[in-house]
């Protein structure tokens, strides 16, 4: 097993010279030049900007960029923005309100998809499962902006529960509603995947020898029903995390969140090269973490699988 | 096991039946409305007895067992009827009542050792539970607990194989698990569901043994569900034989298999192979013979002592090695089959039988040429199969052909029959549309199948006629020789018995050579002329099947052939 996990974060490093390479190549490969776009309709002198180049290294080849940035990296430091600002305190300010964000999210899809799924399966073609099922298809048709916007006037503008807009420190209060939005897809996804799961396990034949020992109804279904029926629900919800982290820009957008999505997204739009491929590589990281807590995760719910190679 | 025997079968006792079912009648909601499958079922289970309800495949026989238990399947109920048990009606308790009985009361023990425990807890913690639902017991206790009644039930290493999964456990040893855990809160009721019938002949012997013990020493009546009428002759002393729902003999089990009443049983019995059985004569050898059934075995005898030429197919020191990968770069070789050897005559039945992992399959897929043979020959008319030419594959392909085990598995859903039958033709480029067609009519009609069957499809057909469809298109490029893998395993005994004498027949007709490949000793006694008998890879015992079956030389012959349930049961001998 841990000799499985030490693989596993090896595999990390070429991953991640790789996919950091890949991102510095193309924000480069983006048309305009960023130090041109720093000033607008008034342009400075050629000394100035040539200055400028040399002290963002954009004079040198591309690649040589690349490794000064990964050095630079080595030594704790992602770069300044070409407004001066180092990477690092934007990543500072934009990844704890996404991670929150992104853990709300999480736990209302997790909790609330599973518990309704769980029912729904349990009571599969009755009018609870079908409505169920009905409202996730909704939701999965529905584009996340819509449901935003509608959830963003009922909450905010109609009923005054909660500010349309969040602040800009982002407590977990405010953003509990964008966290639903941000969940709503993955929710509806989940809700189906348990159902059908829980739906399929119920005619196992190991349930009805459950039933047939003398287990109460309560304990074949916590017990052997529902354990067996999240194994795959794991791995979306892994899966997911990554998702949540980068997928947030719409939403983020709505609610005025600072978060990584809107961030990197101005970012791209810009040419601040080094601020992506920094964001980026942080993302990176976070995702093949999570894939890897999900694929120990698994060998835990689920022990025919083994990680021994 | 004899004196149990005498226990309690006088239904003349005073005493009460522990379980009385009257008129039991279950239905199912299907798309096509409400169907029937069990009407109207009567019988009586009395304290220490053991009963065996047989039928086939659809008779109702495991809805009845499962009903008794309230655990019948969402679209069924009892819709009729009663199942006292100890007083108490089971078709009318609630749920929380029903909870109490099961496993405290009646125990159970399912039909698939693989299926039937839970793949992610250990075994320890799914035998725990069910002392700690049904019994006082608590932890310690309850593990003390646990390590007795898997010890009970067989498993000598349980203390140490607690914390094990199932997934860790051969099937033998899963099923072990399986009549501990119904048998851990000794209950009044055993209810096994074919609870022997996905495993080897030698381990069902040894479990059945022990579960008669174990049933014995608590006084436990066990209810069997089986359709196998030899284990149902040996281990119960009645019988119930169910026909579409429907009960059509119940009584003493040793009167009704040695003097059956009603035509079905009598079919049953009939077709019931074991060792007593003898050779099934093709209906056109016994016209050309025109002698009586002695006389054909008596000359087929003959036949089989005057030494032919050549040998069709002749297997030589055949073994077959496989890698197995150990993780990285480690393997270890695995010898599926070990110099093997044999040889079969044309128009012979040559029987290669054994357990799961005796190499019988290997050496059909080797015939086949599925795989490469790792040394030793195999040739077949003269011409060695190892170096066949490539491009006359096809050749070999047309002289030799399979059918297989499973007839579920084996046709294509989504083709009707007569493509299925027609593709071998379409493959080989023999024949064209029409004609292809007047050949499938023919082939249908040599299974003795309607040529209509040509326009259905295999979702429509039941395992018997699929089974010989798959014939259909084995025989469609006029083989030499058919290899016939577990071919008949999955079909019930009347439906088994069509097939074999449709084998038999065929052979005669067409004077076909038959690789048969099986696990099953009886069938073996009814169609072949000789047997090899494997084990691990290696050839047993080789022989002509009379002196197989009369005069056994080795050990592990003896033992599989005392294995076979009511293997020297006379089925009835006064019908």
């Amino acid at each position: 097993m841990l000799w499985y996990i030490g693989r596993r974060l090896l595999q990390l490093i070429p991953v991640f010279f790789g996919a950091t390479l890949l991102i510095y190549l193309m924000v480069f490969a983006m048309p305009g030049d960023p130090i041109a776009a720093l000033f607008g309709d008034r342009q400075p002198s050629p000394e100035i900007i040539a200055q400028l180049r040399a002290q963002y290294n954009l004079d040198k080849p591309v690649i040589v960029q690349y490794l000064i940035w990964i050095g630079g990296l080595f030594r704790g430091d992602f770069g300044t923005t070409y407004s001066g600002q180092p990477v690092s305190a934007v990543m500072a300010q934009a990844f704890p309100i996404t991670a929150r964000l992104a853990v709300l999210a999480l736990l209302f899809e997790g909790v609330a998809g599973i518990a309704i799924g769980l029912v729904a399966g349990l009571r599969k073609g009755k009018i609870f499962d079908n409505t169920a099922l009905v409202v996730s298809l909704l939701l999965i048709s529905v584009p996340t902006f819509v449901t935003g916007f509608v959830l963003q006037y009922l909450f905010g503008i109609k009923w005054g529960i909660i500010s349309t807009t969040v602040s800009g420190a982002a407590p977990w209060g405010e953003l509990i509603v964008p966290a639903i939005v941000l969940a709503s897809v993955s929710f509806a996804n989940i809700l189906r995947l348990t159902r059908a799961s829980v739906a399929e396990n119920m005619g196992a034949d190991f349930v009805r020898t459950a039933t047939a020992k003398g287990l109460k109804r309560g304990r074949v279904i916590r017990v052997h029903i529902l354990r067996n029926s999240l194994i795959p629900v794991v791995t979306y919800l892994g899966t997911d995390l990554g998702a949540l982290m980068v997928g947030a820009i719409v939403t983020e957008g709505i609610f005025n969140i600072h978060g990584v999505g809107g961030t990197v997204y101005q970012a791209v739009i810009k040419g601040e090269g080094p601020t992506v491929v920094a964001f980026v590589a942080v993302m990176v990281i976070i995702f093949m973490l999570a894939n890897l807590l999900v694929d120990l995760l698994y060998a835990v719910l689920d022990p025919r699988i083994r990680y021994a190679k | 096991m004899k004196e149990s025997t005498n226990v309690n079968i006088d239904p003349n006792a005073q005493e009460i039946p522990l379980l009385q079912v009257r008129d039991l009648q279950i239905t199912f909601k299907t798309v096509n409305g409400e169907v029937n499958a069990v009407r109207g079922v009567s019988f009586d289970l009395y304290q220490g007895e053991n009963l065996a309800i047989v039928g086939e495949s659809g008779s109702g026989k495991s809805t009845t067992a499962t009903a008794i238990l309230d655990l019948l399947a969402e679209n069924g109920r009892v819709s009729g009827g009663s199942a006292l048990f100890n007083g108490k009606d089971l078709t009318k308790l609630s749920r929380k009542e029903m909870e109490h009985i099961r496993g405290r009361e009646i125990g159970y023990v399912p039909q698939d050792p693989m299926s039937n425990l839970n793949p992610v807890w250990n075994v320890g913690f799914q035998v725990k539970e069910t002392i700690e639902a049904n019994t006082e017991l608590r932890g310690k206790d309850a593990k003390a607990r646990v390590i007795e009644v898997l010890k009970e039930a067989g498993l000598s290493d349980a203390g140490s194989r607690l914390r094990q999964y199932p997934n860790q456990f051969s099937g033998g040893m899963r099923q072990r698990v399986l009549i501990g855990i119904g048998m851990s809160a000794r209950p009044k009721l055993l209810v096994a569901d074919e609870p022997t019938s996905a495993l080897d002949v030698t381990v069902q012997r040894r479990i059945l043994d022990h579960l008669g013990t174990l049933t014995r020493e608590h006084g436990t009546s066990v209810m069997f569900i089986t359709h196998d009428l030899g284990l149902a002759a040996e281990r119960a002393e009645k019988l119930v034989v169910m026909y579409k729902g429907q009960v059509v003999e119940y009584g003493d089990s040793k009167e009704i298999l040695a003097d059956p009443k009603h035509p079905y049983t009598k079919r049953l019995v009939a077709a019931a192979p074991s060792l007593a059985s003898r050779r099934i004569q093709s209906a056109v050898e016994s016209k050309a013979t025109a002698g009586t059934v002695g006389d054909a075995v008596a000359v087929a005898r003959d036949q089989a002592a005057v030494p032919t030429e050549a040998p069709l197919i002749s297997v030589d020191n055949v073994t077959k090695i496989y890698d197995i990968s150990q993780g990285g770069f480690k393997k270890t070789q695995f010898k599926a089959a070990d110099n093997v050897s044999f040889k079969i005559a044309k128009g012979k039945t040559m029987a290669i039988v054994g357990e799961s992992g005796s190499g019988k399959s290997t050496i059909a897929k080797l015939f086949l040429k599925l795989e490469d043979i790792s040394s030793g020959t195999m040739t077949f008319d003269g011409r060695d199969v190892g170096s066949w030419p490539k491009r006359e594959l096809l050749e070999f392909r047309r002289r030799v052909q399979p059918v297989f085990q499973d007839p579920y598995g084996t046709l294509d859903p989504m083709r009707s029959i007569g493509a299925s039958i027609a593709e071998p033709l379409v493959t080989h480029g023999i024949g064209d549309t029409a004609s292809n067609r007047k050949t499938v009519a023919e082939l249908l009609e040599q299974v003795s199948l309607p040529a209509s069957t040509a326009n259905r499809y295999p979702n429509e057909l039941s395992g018997g006629q699929r089974q010989r469809i798959a014939i259909a298109r084995a025989l469609a490029l006029k083989p030499e020789v058919l290899v016939l893998d577990e071919a008949v395993s999955a079909l019930d005994v009347l439906v088994q018995a069509q097939v074999l004498q449709l084998l038999a027949d065929l052979q005669a007709e067409l004077d076909l050579t038959y690789l048969f490949i099986t696990h099953d000793l009886g069938v073996v006694r009814m169609v072949a002329d000789d047997v090899t008998v494997m084990r691990q890879g290696r050839v047993v015992e080789a022989a002509s099947t009379d002196e197989v079956f009369e005069n056994p030389k080795e050990q592990y012959t003896i033992d599989l052939l005392e294995a076979i349930p009511g293997g020297k049961f006379e089925f009835g001998t006064s019908a």
